[in-house]
């Protein structure tokens, strides 16, 4: 029978954490009470791309969108929307720009403004069933590929589309492919990288767990075209969802015929198969990511020999990123000049961004290359919330730097961002506004890769421990100015001289902040303040003329540290006070601050 | 699977169970199903319309379910909702209506004045 309603779930991890799978069992619990299980269609999906909003429910035909759907939420959809026809209001979600209940999808503006290349199918088709994919024309790019083009063909498309590796280092696809076929060698590999390890990029996992299709059709195109017959993914053991949904899609490939032996009456066969990787971020970079699957310690070795001449197990091997596969098929159902026509003209077609910290809509989202940061920070992101300032934006991850306001009209794309000292990377945005501690901030990072480093070479392992060693120093207040100096020049040596791309970026986020918020470090060394009041050691609160008395500061110090009586001004005892900063969250009219005197004169003037 | 013509027509047959999620035009029937419309019968009569639905292929018809239409002495009211937005109310709607007005209303595009609630009230 015609299904009359279908209700998408997001199936994502973040919406899957906030319980999106009981609230299915729920639906499907209801559904058959009501005896309507023939007419409605359930779908797990992936991530819809706005976590903040999560658990996400859409429904079809009316195009609905939920947000923070509970369980105890369901019966009133069921009861109302599918029984009566009559949409929910209060679930509806509401645009985080002008605050209006939105009823339909399409209306929010958090999508108007994407252009959705790779995450195409990411929360409209369920990534269990391969007939969904199909459906969307899923499959059709490989088997065009085996019966019209010739491998040479395949790497003329992709070098024509001007597709650049979307996990970092932006290096044209089509070449890549090209150095690989050209090698010479009875057994090659096709390897995807999902070892997905920036801190708060998570674009990878929605592909994998919204379209894992989608990654298994361009490696075999992939394979195709460099002459290959196996492919492995490499996937950190921490994405569970993705790792069993990548599972389930290549066993259904597999009985539809789509991996295995003669695909689609062709004489090409390749199949793939998962390799688990136990979550090390040096495990991105391909060599150490070649070690891990061959069983030795995940650990990168110089190159030359690249991967295509000499790879896994010895024989040439083409790594490519998840969201870089992503793209593959739509190139070969459009056209090379379709995809190349999106974005600028060195870095064409679309990227997907992770969208973290001080903003309104947390999530994932697409956008064409070329488009400003202005533009997704503040039109699709929603700005920063609570009326606070944009302080700055850090691309890149643990890799790239920060981006201040006046750089803020510049068009995203691989050359613009490293002109600009950060760099794409996999494409995380964290946004930091005026209660953001730069110096804090490059610490955060810096820790990161500490934890990180492999260990193989000096520079990586023991300079960025001294340099995190300064940075610590200096948040406790015990820093100099010759320390900066010292940051700096530790800095540039460790990116001159380690091994591979961990070390040689490790620094960047020190760097970057060192330059633009040169004041904030000063503040630390010289004033002996932390302006953001993020430092405890450099942080002392005093209480400024503009208070009105309203005792909200002494009310919310949780350990009585303010006195002061109504109408008249607060003080803060600093020998009581912890910094919790709570006090300054309180106040109505920012009269508390951390600041030193005379500081807005120096960062503005 | 065996070839590409294999794929394009499992693509076709697949696509047929999605058009919901990606047509936001076509015509749409909405059946009144307060407790008056399931009492006098709504929910064979909404079967039957997705049951002559899915059996003529028609692609761009949606059926919704919807609550009392306020005429409960002239149940099951079905509303033909056209993509210019014209609407037609046929009213006291049985199995055997159903496949008319499918294939003279959604398909000939012709309304049958003989079942309209407007020619049947006075």
């Amino acid at each position: 029978m015609l299904e009359r309603m279908h209700i998408l779930i997001c199936g994502g991890t973040g919406c899957l954490s906030s319980h999106s799978k009981e609230i299915k069992e729920e639906f499907d619990l209801l559904l058959k009470e009501y005896e309507m299980s023939d007419e409605v269609k359930l779908v797990m999906t992936g991530c819809f791309g706005l976590c903040e909003k999560g658990p996400v429910v859409v429904v079809y035909p009316d195009e609905v969108f939920y947000s923070h759907v509970k369980v105890e939420d369901v019966s009133d959809i069921v009861k109302e929307h599918v029984v009566k026809g009559r949409p929910v209001e209060r679930l509806m979600v509401k645009d985080p720009i002008d605050k209006k209940k939105v009823k339909n999808f399409s209306e929010l503006k958090f999508y108007s403004k994407q252009k959705r290349i790779a995450l195409r199918n990411c929360g409209n088709i369920n990534p269990l069933d391969i007939n969904e994919y199909i459906a969307k024309d899923g499959y059709l790019a490989l088997g065009k590929v085996l019966a019209e083009f010739s491998p040479l063909e395949v790497i003329d498309y992709m070098k024509r589309s001007g597709l650049r590796g979307r996990g970092g280092g932006g290096f044209p696809t089509g070449l890549k492919w090209e150095f690989a076929s050209k090698s010479v060698d009875d057994q090659k590999y096709v390897i995807c990288n999902a070892d997905e390890g920036d801190p708060g990029a998570f674009m990878d996992r929605a592909v994998l767990e919204g379209d894992p299709h989608s990654v298994l059709e361009a490696m075999a195109i992939c394979g195709y075209a460099i002459g290959s017959n196996q492919g492995y993914i490499y996937v950190r053991a921490e994405y569970p969802v993705a790792v069993e949904r990548l599972n389930i899609a290549i066993k259904q490939a597999r009985e539809y015929q789509l991996l295995g032996n003669n695909i689609l009456g062709s004489n090409f066969s390749f199949d793939i198969e998962l390799r688990l990787g136990a979550g090390a971020f040096v495990c991105g970079e391909e060599t150490a990511l070649i070690a891990s699957i061959e069983g030795y310690r995940g650990m990168p070795r110089n190159k030359p020999p690249f991967p295509a001449v000499k790879g896994l197990w010895g024989h040439p091997t083409n790594v490519n990123n998840v969201e870089t596969f992503a793209n593959v098929p739509v190139v070969f159902l459009k056209s090379p000049e379709w995809f190349k026509s999106i974005g600028t003209e060195k870095s064409s077609g679309t990227k997907v961004f992770a969208l973290g910290g001080k903003i309104q809509n947390t999530g994932l989202l697409e956008v064409p290359m070329g488009t400003t940061l202005r533009e997704v920070i503040f039109d699709i992101g929603g700005g920063i919330p609570n009326k606070r300032k944009f302080k700055s934006v850090q691309t890149g991850g643990p890799s790239g730097g920060c981006i201040t306001e006046e750089s803020l009209d510049t068009p995203i794309d691989f050359d613009n961002l490293i002109n600009l000292g950060s760099m794409m990377g996999s494409g995380g945005m964290i946004v930091m506004d005026e209660d953001n501690c730069m110096v804090d901030v490059a610490k955060f990072y810096l820790d990161f890769t500490v934890d990180e480093s492999c260990g193989k070479c000096t520079p990586c392992r023991e300079g960025t421990r001294r340099m995190l060693d300064i940075l610590n120093k200096i948040c406790e207040g015990e820093g100099s100015l010759e320390d900066l100096d010292t940051l700096e020049s530790l800095g540039n040596m460790i990116k001159d001289t380690s091994l591979c791309g961990l070390g040689q970026t490790a620094p960047n986020p020190v760097l970057s902040t060192l330059k633009h918020f040169r004041d904030e470090y000063i503040a630390h060394v010289v004033d002996k303040v932390c302006p953001a009041g993020v430092c405890a050691n450099l942080t002392n609160y005093v209480v400024m003329d503009n208070c009105i008395g309203c005792t909200k500061c002494a009310k919310n110090c949780p350990v009585d540290a303010i006195t002061g009586s109504v109408k008249t001004k607060h003080f803060i005892d600093l020998d009581k006070c912890i910094r919790c900063g709570a006090c300054k969250k309180a106040c109505p009219v920012n009269a508390i601050t951390s600041k030193p005197e005379g500081w807005e004169e120096r960062i503005n003037g | 699977m065996k070839s590409l013509e294999d794929l394009k027509k499992l693509r076709d047959q697949s696509l047929k169970n999605m058009t919901m999620r990606y047509q936001t035009n076509g015509t749409r029937v909405q059946i009144g199903m307060g407790t008056c419309g399931i009492a006098a019968g709504a929910r064979p009569v909404m079967s039957k319309f997705l049951e002559e639905i899915s059996n003529r292929n028609l692609n761009n018809v949606t059926v919704t379910q919807v609550g009392c239409m306020g005429e409960c002495a002239f149940e099951p009211i079905v509303e033909i909702v056209e993509q210019n937005g014209n609407s037609t109310i046929y009213c006291l709607v049985s199995e055997k209506k159903v496949a008319e007005i499918v294939e003279e209303h959604i398909i000939g595009g012709k309304r049958l004045e003989r079942y309209l609630l407007s020619g049947v009230k006075r």
